[in-house]
């Protein structure tokens, strides 16, 4: 291939007529950080869609259960006969009668001392699995084969271990939700770069340093997607645990409505245990959130 | 005189599935203090198992590694490595990655105070000080590898060992780096091992280059002394007389004597 010669097209620089430049004034910044429009825009946009759903729900919900042979009361009866719920979660007459807010704290309180519990030894154990081939290659079968065991099929074990409802239910909590925990920690510490570890053996961090500074920081994105599976997991077990050994928690509230025919409160206690739920895996997402702002960047 | 760093007929085979792999065969090498000598060969050739050897990450099959005529087999401070992608933790700012290193070797020795000064000394040298406060993600690739070194530094190493440390940058970002270090060497007098495969790169800071035969089983097939003056400016030198038949010998033993063989796998 050859390559020919370019003719002088003879490019012309073109001086541009001078034209005086035209002065354009800046509208002062007006823009506030936190302009009202703008948020109620947004808060519009996120409310408005499930309001709308939730909406049509109880429209179709009222419909299906007006007839007199419904076997279920439709959301006008639930709202006039569970009023009292609805209205005063805080109410307190007295033991055995208290307001639905009281007696979801109550629960979670459990769920506290449980998953929290579960939490720390999830960690450590996690860790030991992911560190350490032979702990692994021992451990690792017997947690695959227990963490399918049912949250419920812990309890009467653990109500003969304990001889009460209430450590019993906590047990149940912890032993539901450890196992996430312990399975993604160790995938999380199998996982870290071999040039963290590297980095550590060439400062000689020993084994608290390293677990402190490197194994839990880089493996925190793993830990926590491990509790939040876990937070979900214990917030089902301490409904289930809590109808069979009684108490005041929330979840013995529905089985002793469910005894004396309440129906309409079963169905508030539903949104509560539901809107709660929420509530927590939100918490431990952002708790994970905060904690590991920078380390999934690479 | 006694070499500072000895290395002394190493051999290196890796054993998977009962195949055992030859990687690196009697190695025999002397280093003196202050010296700047790069590795150089085909990549394959084990020139990055013989740094972790250094290094003490892997441990040798055979022979010995020798500081100041002490055996060294596990990793320590003493011998720092800037690795070829930086390894910055990435949750800890600049100022708090080299932190984790002072406060390591000098917990004990030196005051909260002077260990703020001596991080903000090496962040200094790499022109980094303006960013203490940065995470790893928020600044460029040059400025990490930068913070590496700095880091290593920060641990006053008797040898500084660099693993290809501009492979993963950007030939102007690169040239930059280079100078820094050339700039550092002179400063600091470090004693460094420099692996690359960057003929101009090795010559450019090198006072000697140990070119690497193929592998397996590879070893030192020649070692070449630069002798250029120092301080090295690389515009003078590209026309440099010396610099030209130093970049040439490499070339040849690279590309004539020992050419590189795709593995026909």
């Amino acid at each position: 291939m050859s390559i020919q010669a370019i003719e002088d097209t003879k490019v012309k620089a073109f001086p541009a007529p001078a034209k005086p430049a035209e002065v354009i004034a800046f509208a002062a910044k007006t823009r506030r950080r936190f302009d009202p429009v703008v948020i109620a825009g947004k808060l519009a946009s996120a409310l408005v869609p499930p309001a709308i759903v939730i909406a049509l729900m109880l429209v179709v919900w009222q419909v299906a259960c007006s007839s007199p042979t419904a076997s279920l009361p439709p959301p006008s009866q639930v709202w006039n006969e569970a009023y009292d719920l609805i209205a005063h979660p805080f109410f307190d007459n007295g033991p055995q009668d208290i307001g639905l807010a009281w007696r979801v704290l109550i629960s979670l309180q459990r769920v506290a001392i449980g998953f929290g519990l579960a939490a720390v030894v999830g960690v450590a154990l996690g860790a030991l699995v992911g560190q350490s081939v032979w702990a692994m290659r021992g451990l690792d079968p017997v947690f695959q084969i227990l963490r399918t065991v049912p949250p419920l099929a812990w309890l009467p074990l653990s109500l003969a271990a304990f001889r009460d409802s209430s450590p019993s239910a906590i047990f149940v909590i912890f032993i539901t939700s450890i196992w996430p925990v312990i399975i993604n920690t160790a995938v999380g510490v199998r996982n870290i770069p071999e040039d963290y570890r590297n980095v550590s053996r060439i400062l000689r961090l020993n084994q608290f340093e390293f677990f402190v500074k490197i194994m839990v920081p880089a493996a925190a994105p793993y830990i926590f997607t491990g509790l939040r599976i876990g937070i979900g997991l214990s917030w089902l077990a301490i409904v289930a645990a809590e109808m069979l050994t009684g108490g005041v928690g929330i979840g013995f509230f529905i089985w002793d409505a469910w005894n004396s025919s309440r129906l309409p409160d079963i169905i508030v206690a539903l949104a509560y245990i539901g809107v709660t739920g929420f509530c927590l895996d939100r918490l431990v997402a952002a708790a994970g959130a905060i904690v590991t702002r920078g380390t999934t960047a690479k | 005189m006694t070499a500072y760093l000895k290395l002394d007929h190493i051999d290196k085979s890796f054993a998977r599935g009962g195949q055992v792999s030859e990687v690196l065969r009697d190695i025999r090498l002397t280093i003196d203090k202050g010296e700047f000598v790069s590795i150089i060969g085909h990549s394959g050739c084990g020139k990055s198992t013989l740094l972790n050897l250094i290094a003490g990450l892997t441990k040798v099959s055979a022979g010995a590694v020798l500081l100041e005529d002490r055996e060294v087999d596990s990793p320590g401070p003493e011998r720092a490595v800037v690795f070829q992608n930086h390894s910055l933790l990435p949750w800890l700012t600049v100022y708090e990655n080299i932190n984790l290193a002072v406060s390591k070797v000098f917990g004990s020795t030196k005051t909260k105070a002077e260990r703020h000064d001596w991080i903000m000394r090496n962040l200094d040298l790499v022109q980094m000080a303006h960013a203490r406060d940065k995470r790893p993600a928020e600044i460029s690739g040059g400025m990490k590898q930068r913070v590496g070194i700095a880091r290593a530094l920060a641990m006053e190493p008797k040898i500084l060992l660099l693993d290809e440390p501009f492979g993963a940058l950007d030939a102007l970002t690169r040239a930059h780096l280079q100078d820094a270090v050339m700039d550092i060497h002179s400063r600091l007098g470090s004693t460094t091992i420099m692996i690359t495969h960057d003929v101009d790169e090795a010559v450019l800071l090198s006072d000697r280059i140990v070119m690497m035969t193929n592998g397996p089983a590879a070893t030192i097939g020649e070692v070449l002394a630069v002798p250029l003056a120092r301080p090295r400016r690389r515009v003078e030198l590209s026309s440099d007389r010396t610099f030209l038949r130093c970049r040439e010998a490499v070339l040849k033993f690279l590309y004539e004597r020992h050419r590189f063989v795709e593995a026909a796998e």
